[in-house]
């Protein structure tokens, strides 16, 4: 699997909050995708009953989805595919190489898919001396600068103009040093020119999947670019990866979430490219792929069903939670140290590496709740990062001091008088220290807080008792 | 079977708390794949006749597509030519081999280049027809198959579509019967595309910018005998 730096998250955060060009970079989240989003979803009535429907049509697939994969299975099968299970990565890996390897292939395009990220596709194939070449805009600026996506749907939305101008020209030999690339236009047509090449030259073209459907057996893959459907019409070979949870009953199903999928991720109407596969090209067909495979994978899901954090199996990718997170639009998606970042991360990655690697992710949110209610699957986020909270303690896994701290405070709020008692102590004292300037510089145990700003001090008088005083009046 | 399929099914499983689906509920899951039913279907899209064009037409041009109405299909040729030239693109077209393509007086537009079958990614415009368009979104849906290659979807720089007003639909839901009538009972082609206006990006700098990998303009011909009679 991809290695991870999830254990180093407060590190991670603190050289992101540090890197002005990333800084500047995660600057425009509001009018680029939560204006967007409210406007799409405010312009559709039926889109907060949509967003049930799709919660529902997800909840009856994953207390049936044994019946739906088997089903899946056999309708790709009927279509002349192959359907291939794999527990973990390793086994993903091993028989997306295979394939390759049977085809022949040098090289192969890849359109975007989190679960190439999650199994570290490119690395294995590369090693095995097959070319792989991203084809998404974002994908392929990060594949040149070596680094993981950052974003669910915009990967590269840390780096900018300069920086891929940089890449290009480090990785384009013959490209003209003459030739300026300072706009995005002649950023993208030289991307778009080096890439057609690709497509065209390329022997196998791997997808992820939006959605498989157990009705047909089709995959579908849902993009702007138009790279996806390049990838997977002119190779010989289609594979498709896509982990368990992505199987829904009908196309009638689907239809139901691609209406919340597109608002909720950029805020448009409906993606470009909609494309439904089914497996390999027909006998009278002038183009498409001779070989259709799915790679069907668990890596840790199967072991999710059951328990309190079934329902991260409802989500759809969107990023809809990382763009309207606090934390996120702070630090960026590398903090997270791993292919998944912010809330659906920080619920998601302690399922699949363990508390021990990322139990410290679901620290990292102020439980705003602004992910669960932007969530177009009603994903109950800040629960489940609770849960994990809960897990470390139990664990032993949190540090010292928070342990300490939290039995402090456990011992007080279960003796209110003892605990109004310390409290008015507390804000008493507070009031007095802190009345002339109004807030606190430094304060003992509080160089966490007041390290990067100021402490407001209390007025002097606890909330209990002003809320007492207040009855009291009325 | 392989091993791991059995592994993972008996995972699946035992985090459920069951074994294989009891018959009678294996029975009401067979029932709801071989009856799809639709979900919630917005009001917008349940629209029909001159409301469902409209709404088709305005979707559509919102998602950057731009569309000429003509009265009739002897009017492509010459709606072809006109808008290659308004556009300054080569009068080079290659046609999908679709028999009503192929049967239209392109003999009158001798300026005209022609040629058909797939694209080998050399041709700038290509023409093909749509199975049908979706007014919710402005979406069109396209089909592969031996008289519609899917690389004249992506390749060419101008793609451009024959869409008859008739086969305007209000809803997504409203395409899927018509693929079961067509190919028969959960069959679908190798490939079907759904396409809302041309190929975009925002990967640099969260900038939109048009033309990514698949074609930069997307122009679609409605075809609205009604029209003409109106």
């Amino acid at each position: 699997m991809q290695t991870a730096t999830s254990h180093r998250f407060k590190e991670n955060a603190r050289t992101a909050l540090d890197d002005p060009a990333l800084q500047k970079a995660l600057g425009n989240f509001q009018e680029n995708f939560i204006d967007r989003r409210a406007r799409a979803a405010a312009r559709l009535p039926e889109f907060d009953a949509l967003r049930d429907a799709a919660r529902d049509i997800k909840d009856h697939v994953l207390e049936n989805l044994d019946f739906y994969l088997e089903r899946f299975e056999a309708k790709v099968v009927e279509a002349g595919g192959q359907v291939h299970w794999c527990t973990d990565a390793d086994a993903a890996r091993s028989a997306v190489l295979e394939i390759c390897r049977a085809a022949g292939a040098r090289t192969v395009t890849k359109g975007k898919s989190m679960i190439g990220e999650e199994i570290a596709l490119n690395e294995h194939l590369a090693a095995h001396g097959i070319e792989p070449v991203e084809t998404d805009l974002g994908e392929y600026i990060i594949q040149l600068r070596h680094e993981p996506p950052s974003h669910l749907i915009a990967p590269a939305i840390h780096v900018n103009k300069d920086q891929i101008a940089d890449a290009f020209r480090a990785a384009h030999a013959d490209l003209d040093p003459a030739r300026p690339l300072g706009e995005a236009p002649a950023l993208l047509a030289e991307a778009r020119a080096r890439l057609r090449s690709r497509f065209l030259a390329a022997d196998v073209g791997i997808t992820g999947a939006n959605f498989l459907i157990a009705e047909t057996g089709s995959t579908v893959i849902v993009t702007n670019e138009g790279n996806g459907d390049l990838t997977q019409t002119l190779p010989r070979v289609h594979i498709v990866l896509a982990s368990l949870e992505k199987v829904v009953p009908t196309l009638e199903d689907a239809s139901t979430i691609l209406r919340v999928l597109a608002r909720s991720a950029t805020g448009q109407e409906f993606s470009v490219y909609t494309t439904f596969s089914t497996g390999p090209r027909r006998p009278n067909d002038l183009d498409g792929p001779e070989q259709f495979h799915v790679i069907l994978l668990d890596n840790g899901r199967s072991r999710m069903l059951g328990t309190e954090f079934q329902d991260m199996l409802r989500c759809i990718r969107c990023g809809a939670c990382l763009n309207h997170c606090p934390v996120y639009q702070a630090v960026g998606g590398h903090a997270y140290g791993w292919v998944y970042p912010g809330p659906m991360g920080a619920v998601l990655t302690p399922s699949l590496l363990g508390v021990g690697e990322a139990g410290h992710l679901p620290n990292a949110s102020t439980f705003c709740g602004r992910c669960e209610s932007v969530c177009p699957m009603r994903i109950p986020l800040p629960k489940m990062m609770r849960h994990w909270r809960e897990r470390e303690f139990e664990r032993h896994l949190a540090p010292a001091a928070a342990r300490h701290g939290l039995r402090l405070w456990a011992f007080l709020a279960r003796r209110p008088a003892l605990y109004r008692f310390a409290a008015a102590i507390a804000a008493g004292l507070l009031g007095a220290f802190g009345r002339r300037r109004g807030r606190f510089r430094s304060l003992p145990l509080a160089g966490g807080w007041t390290a990067h700003r100021d402490l407001p001090a209390p007025e002097g008088r606890t909330f209990q008792q002003l809320w007492a005083k207040r009855r009291r009046v009325s | 079977m392989s091993a791991a399929r059995q592994q993972i099914l008996d995972a699946l499983r035992r985090s459920l708390r069951r074994d294989v689906l009891p018959e009678a509920d294996r029975v009401a899951l067979e029932a709801r794949l071989a009856a799809p039913k639709p979900g919630l279907i917005p009001a917008r899209s349940r629209s029909d006749g001159r409301a469902r064009v409209a709404q088709f037409l305005k979707m559509a041009e919102e998602a950057a597509a731009t569309v000429t109405h003509l009265p009739s299909l002897r009017d492509v040729p010459g709606a072809v030519t006109d808008y290659l030239a308004r556009e300054n693109l080569p009068a080079a077209l290659r046609l999908a081999p679709d028999p009503r393509l192929q049967s239209l007086p392109w003999a009158g537009r001798p300026l005209l280049s022609i040629s058909t079958g797939r694209s080998d990614g050399s041709d700038p415009v290509s023409l093909t027809p749509a199975f049908a368009g979706i007014a919710e979104t402005g979406t069109l849906v396209l089909l592969s198959g031996a008289e519609t290659p899917t690389t004249l979807n992506f390749l060419p720089d101008t793609h451009i579509v024959l869409l008859e007003a008739g086969d305007i639909v209000g809803a997504y839901e409203n395409v899927w019967p018509l693929l079961r009538a067509r190919f028969g009972a959960a069959a679908m082609p190798r490939t079907v595309n759904l396409i809302t206006g041309p190929s975009r990006s925002a990967d640099i700098e969260q900038t939109l910018q048009m033309g990514a990998h698949g074609p930069r303009r997307l122009h679609i011909l409605l075809v609205d005998e009604q029209e003409a009679t109106r």
